[in-house]
Parts: C-alpha cells; sequence; structure tokens
C-alpha cells in the first residue's frame, strides 16, 4: 500500500530523496504500524513528538496499535512550538 | 527592587516633562508592564473617553524584570484605550528600547493630552524633552529612525516611532521600535499620532541597580536560561525555524483559515511555511530567511530577518527594499498569506518590510484585505473603489499594492485602514468581518480548535492569540495535550492560559519562555530581583486579578455579555469547516461561555461578583 510520509522541521532529513515540499509517497506492507513507519526512517521515537494522521494527532501510547491503510498521511514533528 | 521607583509623565498639551514617585503599592499588586500600567490607565482615565482624543492617555511601561540579565528580559507593553475595539488595548514589544528606558531609570512613561504641534520625546537618563517633530512628520518608522540617529549620532539611541499610516489615522497603526519590532495590535500607534508625538528616543547608561538579592538573581537566572538552552522548543525549534514552524502544523489538523476564514486549510501553505523560508528561491538561489535575530537579552532568538529576491516584482527599481530585515512570523504570514490565499513568500514578505516601515498591525490588515477580497469576488466592491486593480483571492499584486495604500492612506488605502469590521459594515456586510470586539482573529481556526475560539471570545482586546495560547496544550502538547476539537474542559484550560500569560505580562519577561518554563521557574527570578515575596501562587493570583481588572475597564467602556462571541461563520452549521479532522464542526463558543463566566467568579452577564473582586482586592 502507498501513504503520503511528511516530515517538518529537523525530521526532514529523514524523507527519501524523491521527497517534495516535506512529502514523499512510501510503499509499506500491510499491517505497518505508525511505530514501525518512524523505526524504518530512523527517526528516534522521542524526536517524532507530534504525530499527526490524517490531521489527528496520535500519542504515543496509540503508536504501536494504530495501523497505517492506503491512502494515508502520516506528518511527523519534533517538539514545536510557535505563536 | 528591581523597580527604578520612577514615572516620566509627559502632558502633550503643556509640552512639560516631570518625574514622579512609582506606586509601590500598585507594584506589589500589579507587578508591571500590562497589569502596572493598566492599573494607571483605569484610575487615570474614563474607559468613556474618546481613544482618539486628548482625554485618553496612552502608557509605555517595562516589568521590573525589563533590562536585567534574566533570559528575554527586554519587553515593554504599550496600554491606552484602542480605536480599533474601545477597550483596553496592551501591545508587547521586544526589540530594545525597553530595557533602555529602563537603563535610564523610568519604570514607565504616562503620555496624556494632545500637542498642539509634532513633537517627539527625547530621553537620555534623567534628561528629558519634548522636541519639535516638524522635519519629520509625514515620513516614516525608518525615514524617522534614521533621522534621529543621525540628528544625534548616537548608534545606541533606541527608537520607538509611528509612520505615515497613523498619521493617516490607520485604525490598527502600530508603535514599531528598532526597525523592526512592533506594539503591533490594537492600533496603540493610532493613538500615538492623534497625540502629536511622532516618536520616543532613549539613550540609558544607568543599568539596573537595586537587585533584592543580586547573587541568588545571577544563580536562578543562569539556572533557567540552562533551561531554555536544553528544551527543544526554545533552543533548537525556534531559532531555526521561528513561530512560522506552526504553519504546516496548523494547515495538517485543518485549522489553518483561509480565503477570510471560509476555508480551514490553504493549498499553497507550505509555499509560505518556516521551512520555505530555508529553501534556496529558483529565481536567485538563495533562501528568504537571512538569519535568526534576538531581543534584548534573549537566548531563545526567534525572529526573523529576510531578503527579497532582488528581481521580485514587488521591488523591482527598489533598493531600499533589497537589504535584509524583519521577516515573517507566523501570524503575518497567515494574515498576509493563506487568509488570502497568497502563497508568493517574497510578496508576503514585502508586505511584511511596509507594515513595519510605516508600522501597522499585519494581521489586522491581511484580514482586512481578506474580507475585501471577498466582498470584491461578490461584486460588492469593484475596481471603482480599487482604481482598477483586481483584487481576487490569490493576487500577490492586490496584496503588494494595499500594503502601499494603507502605508500612506492613499486611495482604496483608505477603506483599508478601518480594519474589517468597518470596511464591511461600510459596505453592507458586516457578516464578513472576522472579528472580535471590532479586532481581527490570528492564525487558527475556531472550528479546528475549541478552545482557542473560547479566548478569542474572552479576550479583553479582542481577538488574540497571546491573550491565553492554549494552542500549546490544544496542539503541540504543552504542557499536556488535549483534544482539539472538544469543547469539555477548555473553559478551565482558557482561564489558566488567561491568568498565567497576565501575569508574565506584567514581569518584563517574554511570553515565549512558557514554552520551557513555568510559573515555579518564573517566580524564584521576580522573588530574587524584587522587593516583596513572590511565588507562583502569587503571581497566578495577580494575573487573575489583571484580567479582572481590564474586565472592569471594558465594561465600564460599555462591553457587554453579546461582545463575548464569534462571528456566525465560525459558529453556525452553515460555516462549518469543510475539510480535514474538524470537517462540519463549528465552534461551540456559546455552549462554553456560561462555564467560563462561572470558572471566573462573574454573573451571567459576565460581571465579576463582588465576591471575585474582594478575593482578588479590586
Amino acid at each position: 500500500m502507498k501513504i503520503t510520509l511528511k516530515c517538518f522541521a529537523f525530521l526532514a532529513r529523514h524523507l527519501p530523496a524523491h521527497a517534495k515540499k516535506n512529502a514523499a509517497e512510501v510503499e509499506l506492507q500491510e499491517g505497518t504500524s505508525v511505530n514501525n513507519v518512524i523505526d524504518m526512517f530512523q527517526i528516534d521515537r522521542e524526536d517524532a513528538y507530534l504525530v499527526i494522521l490524517n490531521g489527528v494527532f496520535v500519542c504515543s501510547e496509540d503508536r504501536d496499535s494504530t495501523l497505517l491503510k492506503e491512502g494515508d498521511t502520516l506528518a511527523l514533528w519534533p517538539e514545536v512550538a510557535g505563536g | 527592587m528591581s523597580w527604578t521607583g520612577k514615572i516620566l509623565r509627559v502632558n502633550l498639551t503643556e509640552g512639560t516633562v516631570a518625574a514622579e514617585p512609582l506606586n509601590m503599592q500598585w507594584a506589589q499588586q500589579y507587578l508591571g508592564q500590562r497589569g502596572l500600567a493598566s492599573k494607571y490607565l483605569l484610575e487615570e482615565t474614563d474607559p468613556k473617553c474618546d481613544p482618539l482624543g486628548p482625554d485618553n492617555k496612552m502608557i509605555m511601561a517595562t516589568g521590573p524584570l525589563t533590562g536585567t540579565m534574566a533570559a528575554t528580559g527586554g519587553r515593554y507593553s504599550v496600554v491606552t484605550k484602542s480605536p480599533l475595539t474601545n477597550c483596553i488595548a496592551c501591545s508587547n514589544s521586544g526589540g530594545f528600547i525597553g530595557a533602555e528606558m529602563k537603563h535610564a531609570g523610568w519604570d514607565m512613561i504616562i503620555f496624556e493630552g494632545c500637542s498642539p504641534t509634532p513633537v517627539y520625546l527625547y530621553i537620555e537618563n534623567d534628561q528629558a524633552e519634548l522636541v519639535d517633530a516638524s522635519e519629520i512628520w509625514g515620513t516614516s518608522v525608518w525615514h524617522t529612525d534614521e533621522w534621529l540617529h543621525n540628528k544625534y549620532q548616537d548608534p545606541l539611541l533606541r527608537i520607538s516611532a509611528v509612520g505615515r499610516s497613523a498619521e493617516s489615522g490607520c485604525l490598527y497603526a502600530a508603535i514599531i521600535n528598532d526597525l523592526h519590532r512592533a506594539a503591533g495590535r490594537s492600533g496603540v500607534g493610532t493613538v500615538m499620532a492623534s497625540k502629536n508625538l511622532k516618536a520616543v528616543a532613549v539613550r540609558g547608561t544607568l543599568g539596573v541597580g537595586n537587585i533584592k538579592q543580586p547573587e541568588r538573581f545571577m544563580q536562578v537566572v543562569n539556572e533557567n536560561k540552562a533551561i531554555l538552552a536544553a528544551n527543544p522548543v526554545t533552543g533548537q525549534g525556534l531559532p531555526a525555524y521561528g513561530t512560522q514552524v506552526l504553519m504546516n502544523v496548523i494547515n495538517e489538523i485543518g485549522a489553518l483559515p483561509a480565503k477570510n476564514m471560509q476555508e480551514v486549510q490553504f493549498d499553497g501553505a507550505h509555499d509560505i511555511s518556516g521551512e520555505a523560508m530555508h529553501e534556496p528561491r529558483k529565481s536567485d538561489g538563495k533562501p528568504n530567511l537571512t538569519t535568526n535575530a534576538a531581543c534584548f537579552g534573549c537566548t531563545i532568538a526567534c525572529g526573523r530577518i529576510s531578503t527579497i529576491a532582488q528581481g521580485h516584482f514587488t521591488v523591482e527599481n527598489k533598493a531600499k527594499y533589497w537589504g535584509n530585515s524583519g521577516g515573517l512570523e507566523y501570524e503575518a504570514a497567515w494574515a498576509l498569506g493563506a487568509d488570502t490565499e497568497i502563497n508568493d513568500l517574497d510578496a508576503l514578505t514585502y508586505a511584511n518590510f511596509l507594515c513595519n516601515e510605516d508600522g501597522y498591525d499585519p494581521i489586522t490588515f491581511g484580514s482586512t484585505v481578506a474580507a475585501a477580497m471577498e466582498l470584491y469576488e461578490m461584486g460588492v466592491i469593484t475596481d471603482a473603489q480599487t482604481g482598477g486593480v483586481a483584487f481576487n483571492f490569490g493576487s500577490a499584486e492586490a496584496l503588494a499594492k494595499a500594503a502601499e495604500w494603507v502605508a500612506t492612506g492613499e486611495g482604496f488605502g483608505k477603506d483599508l485602514a478601518l480594519g474589517s469590521k468597518r470596511l464591511c459594515e461600510k459596505y453592507g456586510h458586516p457578516e464578513l468581518s472576522m472579528t472580535v470586539k471590532g479586532q481581527e482573529f490570528p492564525a487558527y481556526d475556531p472550528r479546528g480548535i475549541q478552545g482557542i475560539g473560547l479566548n478569542y471570545a474572552t479576550s479583553n482586546r479582542g481577538a488574540c492569540h497571546v491573550r491565553g495560547y492554549t494552542i500549546a496544550s490544544e496542539v503541540l502538547g504543552v504542557p499536556v495535550k488535549t483534544d482539539p476539537l472538544v469543547s469539555e474542559g477548555k473553559p478551565d484550560l482558557v482561564k489558566a492560559f488567561q491568568d498565567a500569560t497576565a501575569a508574565v505580562d506584567s514581569s518584563g519577561l517574554c511570553l515565549f519562555t512558557t514554552f520551557a518554563w513555568d510559573m515555579t521557574n518564573i517566580a524564584p527570578q521576580i522573588d530574587a530581583a524584587c522587593e516583596g515575596e513572590w511565588t507562583a501562587e502569587k503571581l497566578v493570583e495577580l494575573g487573575e486579578r489583571v484580567w479582572n481588572m481590564e474586565r472592569q475597564y471594558n465594561m465600564q467602556a460599555g462591553i457587554t455579555r453579546a461582545d463575548d462571541t464569534l462571528p456566525e461563520r465560525l459558529k453556525s452549521e452553515e460555516g462549518a469547516a469543510r475539510t480535514g479532522p474538524a470537517k462540519g464542526k463549528f465552534s461551540e463558543v456559546e455552549k462554553m461561555l456560561p462555564e467560563y463566566y462561572e470558572k471566573r467568579g462573574w454573573n451571567e452577564d459576565g460581571a465579576p461578583t463582588d465576591e471575585t473582586l474582594n478575593r482578588l482586592g479590586l
């Protein structure tokens, strides 16, 4: 299945080379969890502070049990803030 | 004791300046800056006064930690009655002039009356004088700054000034200091210009003496600087990306207001984001962002310094805009870009430069342009008003023209200078103004983030994010993550953020420290510097006192429960979010408001009860 992976701020360097505008389409196997993706792209789990799946925050306790599906958008940030 | 204990009172009508002692009893109750200046305003003026008349006063105030070695201790506030909202205004700025005022020996400057001719105030330590400003009246902030520096031949002179927008009556004119820092919101610059006061130029060499416990102060300050440095937000994220790191975050969660808040997401968000500011441009291979920058005493350095490509249409043959200057913060980028659906980063930067050059608020300006674009696309505003400029959403050319018009008050700029409330009323569509109490929203949509909507509705200076930044919790997980889509629990959250913010805004410190600090970090710094005993609990209570005092001012000015609300577009099914996780949702502000009043100890009309006032010593 294919999903869109987005990595922002300091996490952008973990994106594959074909990424544009901080986003890349990536191919995953069925049953891949949010944490599997974070590990797959060699992102330290603690650095993936803000994890947004299809616009909704996924808390750290749910990142193993939340499985991705075709067409999902997974967006990752380190701890950031502004205002 | 950190306060200098001195106020400079400037009577512009009489042309006099005089020193007087600070009311130290009030300082113990209201601390400084926002709190203490608001107390003086409430005591000395009639809240029903004409904000642009001589009876209104304008106070420039530092906090007790302003000018000290405390991290971010460079803040000052301008407190007055707003011509945009008719509520109390308090606009907070960084840069260097706040610390300079303190180093010259002044806790605050109170301006009263109205000068018969244009003047500026020059301060050199305990010497202060009003000086004829006829040569710089009618010129920009940048010109005024250069002229004063040349005249006094002192590169360390610190200057706050108003530009041509304020002089021509723009209702959201800002007071710009140090070229590109701003007491930006609510039209405080309009008040300054109405008094025929062009600038305040300050040189202070006295430092800040009489710290209560110097050794302990240095120790706690250093401990807390280390916390800021180690925190990923204040130590890495803000210096690298500034507040603009939020553009993609807020768009991703479907809470980025777009197209005059008709939509909650913008396809071009990435093009105007913090990440995009780092990327080399196709035109010249250079990034928009040149470097970051810090205000006085700041160890975070979130400021943006940007450069526009010399070939960009906005700056062709305009060499004065080819150098670097103050770049886009998130709220400005949102208002100038997402709300107008313009994804041209350099065009937004140009508009931002003009906001600084001639002193006006980019949030209200951008939102007003967005409202005008909606009216134009409806055919209500036509080329007859815009002088033939197609004023469609997405037009960078229209934005650039609008910025030039408002800077000088020319043409359609006269309408745009009214702000969106009066503009939309003038053209018969008040429902299209995205405002609370006459002030435009910042960059977070109340349909997708419920708590911030309640904060907007109840903010004492009209729609404002930095009166109670619940985004920290609802989106960013600081200090704890809450669900942005639910309204349950939000009245408590909003009250907590509002009260804490009022305390921080009274201290001389920057609100951004609170991404790493809480009141237990701030209280020891104040306690070591200031006379009296300062605990976290005392500061929270002080913040609540300030909030209620501001509410008293507004109620005396005529604000009622009916003003504590949001535009229909944001709180009705018809205006519900059309995309993203908030799809189908609208703000539940009316449901949250009674509970908020109850938590505040206010009656059902939104008035603080006698019990609340007594508890807070009001």
